[in-house]
């Protein structure tokens, strides 16, 4: 059975995030001025091979998170399970 | 050209070479026509069977898997770079230029990340830099103080780590190069790209990593603006005459 985990990546709070301070800027000159904070982040969909134990499609892609999709240092990440 | 050997025998450079590498030439004309080395390409999917091949070795610039995912992080985990921390660990050499540095960074062997340039902007331009520690192999013909000349060109070279990391980092003399102005000042004006405290270049605790931003091999002849690259190329292989 093939699950998909949806994985989204964000800067962490503290990180200036030039991207959305861009997208922030643009949305003003637009008139938008109700718009307060742009955050630019990633999506990412993992297809993945379940066998019968779903648990340990959680840990694995906790892992995949951690290791190669998020940069700790800089990056948070939330994972969903669909 | 110079040839350098150590005794008879020449010293061995090995570039790495990841997909979207593109300065791998560049170094390996430097290293080999302009000082003499003897240079060989390393493919990314290779293992080093015997580190002790190799006196040096540089990740180049580029753009290696297109900066997918975020700059260097793809290639800090392909086959080679295994190898390249035993390389490491048993007191190798290794030069991250540009790319390489993010490389480097996304490989743990240095610490920090790269973000964006503040400027949001790819900076294609000349900087200044300030030597911070001459006591590594990269810097050891340099004085602490003396300001080089070199080009950047990046889109993340903006250095970010924690605080307390960025003291511990200055603690252990880990700060090699600032980017300051044509005196030596470290000013928000000569910071290019938003690093912190206008970090360009810095080393791992044993002083036998270093990344840095800017080009030294766009920087190691007349012709080419500035002769101040060459400067850390002659230092490494002074380094490695006299182990």
């Amino acid at each position: 059975m093939i699950k998909k985990a949806v994985v989204k990546v964000t800067l962490k709070e503290e990180v200036l995030d030039p991207q959305g301070k861009a997208v922030l800027s643009v949305l003003k000159s637009s008139g938008y001025n109700n718009v307060r904070g742009v955050r630019v982040g990633k999506y990412i969909e993992l297809e993945i091979e379940t066998g019968k134990n779903t648990v340990l499609i959680e840990n694995e892609v906790k892992e995949i998170s951690e290791k190669v999709l998020s940069n700790p240092l800089i990056e948070n990440f939330d994972i969903e399970i669909l | 050209m110079v040839m350098a050997m150590i005794g008879d025998k020449k010293i061995n450079a090995g570039i790495t070479v990841f997909p979207g590498s593109n300065c791998d030439m560049d170094v390996y004309y430097a290293l080999k026509d302009v000082f003499g080395l003897n240079v060989s390409f390393i493919w990314h999917k290779d293992r080093l069977l015997d580190c002790k091949k190799y006196h040096f070795i540089v990740i180049p610039g580029g753009f290696s898997y297109g900066d997918y995912l975020r700059a260097g992080a793809l290639a800090a985990r392909s086959g080679i770079m295994e190898s390249l921390k035993e390389y490491a660990d048993s007191g190798g050499i290794i030069l991250g230029i540009c790319n390489g540095f993010q490389i480097l960074l996304e490989a743990g062997l240095l610490g920090g990340a790269m973000l964006t340039n503040s400027s949001l902007r790819f900076e294609c331009k000349t900087v200044y830099l300030k030597v911070l520690n001459k006591g590594t192999p990269f810097t050891c013909m340099l004085e602490n103080g003396s300001v080089l000349k070199m080009p950047i060109a990046h889109h993340d070279g903006n250095y970010y780590a924690k605080n307390d990391d960025i003291v511990k980092l200055k603690d252990a003399r880990g700060l090699i190069f600032q980017y300051c102005d044509i005196n030596g000042n470290v000013t928000a004006e000569a910071n290019p790209n938003g690093s912190i405290d206008n970090i360009a270049g810095i080393s791992n605790g044993k002083f036998n990593v270093m990344g840095l931003m800017p080009h030294p091999e766009r920087a190691s002849e007349k012709l080419t603006g500035s002769i101040d690259g060459a400067k850390i190329f002659n230092s490494v292989i002074k380094y490695i005459k006299n182990i």
